[in-house]
């Protein structure tokens, strides 16, 4: 199957550029740029503190869209709640547009893996949550026929008109996610930071969703940043990747993560297709990422723990 | 596969709608056949016996209380005994979902409430609620308050436990979520969490149902005027089989009703539960 996002981006391509002129780049405080600077963070278990990582420090352009890849345990994902302020950082800050961040915010918009949607409000409940919790009684009513007006608009640009009555459990996992990624983008956050959000769809489901995303990312220039630890889905998706690896290549041991790779891996205007994917600088690209990142991980789980039950099970047969 | 595994027996039993009805009915049939014939070999022997009054008996008794005035209070006897029952049932019960609604939601969502309110509404709950029977009579006297106030200190830290327990269970994700779409912390308490715990506190108030029963009988059979717990325990001095049994099988029809209208309540009203 081929998909061009942009040639071929159907119902929802066409639609996305009905939501409106993307917000103003330049000068706008909402369209933020992200520092993330020297941020560390540890745990004190029963076996004493365990580093996560530390010293961790980029920058996300206006617009950009970044993958953040890593192995499982790399902390990707806590990195990414730090960012959110869902989690305290034990060391370092980060700031939007120069401003420390603090809690929970609207300037930040996340699509998680599970538990995207609320499951007490239908479709188009959901899509209107955030002008609701931030409007008045009076407000509200005053207004609700134009804001229910715009969440209709977005609910088109998902093809998911038809479910606007529907409770997220009545939808597909993928009709769930474009919702969701909808409910996040209707508070025009300054940023979006995306955990795993098609981790749970089936590999079809989740083409079409990268390049609902992708004709998404492109009319509308948000900040993205994408937590996935499928390099393919990285490599797509992301025309900039920051690798996090805890793998120490030269004494092949686990260790503390940092940043292992961050590299600008193809021109954001480039034309893109689900074709691309065989391209051979797709492949070299993710090749070299795993070689960096992952590599060592499968290495030393065929010498410790495969070989070993081999030897094993050849000895107790008696072969 | 014999035909009669197919209706019964073994795990793979799948009988029709018709048998599983009637199946569903055996128990209750078998316990109304011992009964009668219970009750019509002791008759025979003891004509004028109390203990296993006949059906009729128990229909002429029950007509009486629901459909003559009573000459002392000018009442139909069963329908304000259920009227003075229902209203000490359901002012106890509303206090304490109400109550125990609100404890749990914020002990669960802000650590300084949790830490002044758990341990204590742990440690009170595990006191046994019966025990405080006795005290409240003293304090509140023989009228409604103190039978309200026992169901009402018996469920509520049940209810608030059960409460705290479901809101920890809500997903991280979407309280964060919800912050990202600009809820305050009274409107994540209110707007979100709020309608994500009612289907639940229905099923805890549910659940309540069967000790809010007892711990009102009880009361009601230690001081009272009035009240279906009362009648069986007055009763009780006369031996009165034929009101009593009628009384009992109507406190079980009344708690089979309520606990439909909750079950009904949760279907209707949160179609999104699952």
């Amino acid at each position: 199957m081929t998909i061009n996002h942009r040639a071929n981006a159907g119902a929802s391509g066409q639609a996305v550029s009905r939501l409106g002129a993307p917000p103003p780049v330049v000068g706008d405080r909402r369209d933020g740029l992200l520092e993330v600077r020297g941020i560390g963070k540890s745990y004190v278990g029963s076996g004493g503190e365990k580093v996560v990582f530390r010293d961790i420090s980029f920058e996300v352009s206006k617009g950009e869209l970044v993958a953040l890849v890593g192995p499982s345990g790399s902390g990707k994902s806590t990195l990414l709640k730090i960012i959110l302020g869902q989690e305290r950082p034990s060391s370092g800050e980060v700031l939007l547009d120069g401003e420390p961040l603090g809690y929970p915010d609207v300037r930040r918009g996340i699509v998680p893996q599970h538990y995207g949607l609320f499951p007490h409000l239908t479709i188009i409940e959901n899509l209107m949550l955030g002008d609701r919790l931030s409007s008045g009684w009076l407000t509200w009513r005053r207004n609700y026929r134009a804001l229910r007006e715009r969440a209709e608009v977005f609910l088109r640009a998902a093809d998911l008109a038809e479910h606007r009555e529907k409770y997220p459990h009545e939808l597909s996992g993928g009709q769930q996610q474009r919702a969701a990624v909808m409910q996040a983008l209707l508070k025009d956050p300054a940023i979006v930071l995306m955990d795993e959000p098609f981790g749970a769809l089936d590999p079809g489901t989740r083409e079409r969703m990268q390049v609902f995303l992708l004709t998404l990312w492109e009319e509308r220039k948000k900040t993205i940043v994408f937590v996935t630890h499928d390099l393919e889905e990285a490599v797509f998706l992301a025309p900039r990747i920051i690798a996090l690896s805890p793998y120490e290549r030269e004494t092949r041991t686990v260790g503390t993560s940092r940043i292992v790779y961050d590299r600008v891996v193809r021109d954001p205007l480039e034309p893109l297709a689900t074709e691309s994917k065989k391209d051979p600088r797709f492949t070299e690209t993710i090749e070299a990422i795993r070689d960096i990142a992952f590599e060592p991980d499968r290495e030393r789980r065929i010498s410790n723990f495969d070989d070993k039950h081999t030897r094993e099970f050849n000895a107790t047969i008696g072969d | 596969m014999s035909k009669r595994n197919r209706y019964l027996f073994g795990i793979h039993a799948h009988p029709p709608k018709v048998v599983a009805l009637f199946y569903q009915a055996v128990p209750f049939l078998a316990l109304i056949v011992v009964y009668h014939v219970t009750s019509s070999a002791y008759l025979a022997a003891n004509p004028d016996g109390k203990i296993f009054p006949s059906f009729t008996m128990m229909l002429e008794s029950m007509k009486e209380m629901a459909f003559v005035r009573d000459v002392r209070t000018g009442t139909f006897t069963l329908w304000a005994d259920t009227f003075a029952s229902l209203f000490r049932f359901g002012s106890g019960i509303v206090l304490a979902a109400i109550t125990g609604l609100l404890l749990g939601l914020n002990m669960a969502l802000f650590p300084g409430m949790r830490l002044i309110a758990l341990p204590f509404v742990t440690a009170l709950s595990i006191i046994p609620t019966l025990a405080l029977l006795p005290i409240l009579l003293i304090v509140f006297g023989i009228g409604d308050v103190a039978k309200v106030s026992l169901i009402f200190l018996g469920l509520t830290f049940f209810i608030a436990r059960d409460i705290y327990t479901m809101t920890l269970e809500i997903p991280q994700e979407l309280l964060v979520k919800a912050q990202t779409l600009g809820a305050s912390e009274l409107a994540l308490v209110y707007r979100i969490v709020l309608p994500l715990t009612m289907p639940r506190l229905i099923e805890a108030v549910r659940q309540s149902v069967g000790p809010a029963w007892l711990f009102l009988i009880a009361s009601e059979g230690i001081a009272a005027t009035q009240g279906l717990g009362y009648r069986v325990f007055l009763q009780r001095r006369y031996l009165d089989m034929a009101t009593i049994i009628p009384y009992v099988i109507w406190i079980t029809v009344l708690a089979f009703a309520i606990d439909r209208c909750l079950a009904l309540a949760v279907r209707y009203l949160y179609p999104w539960k699952q």
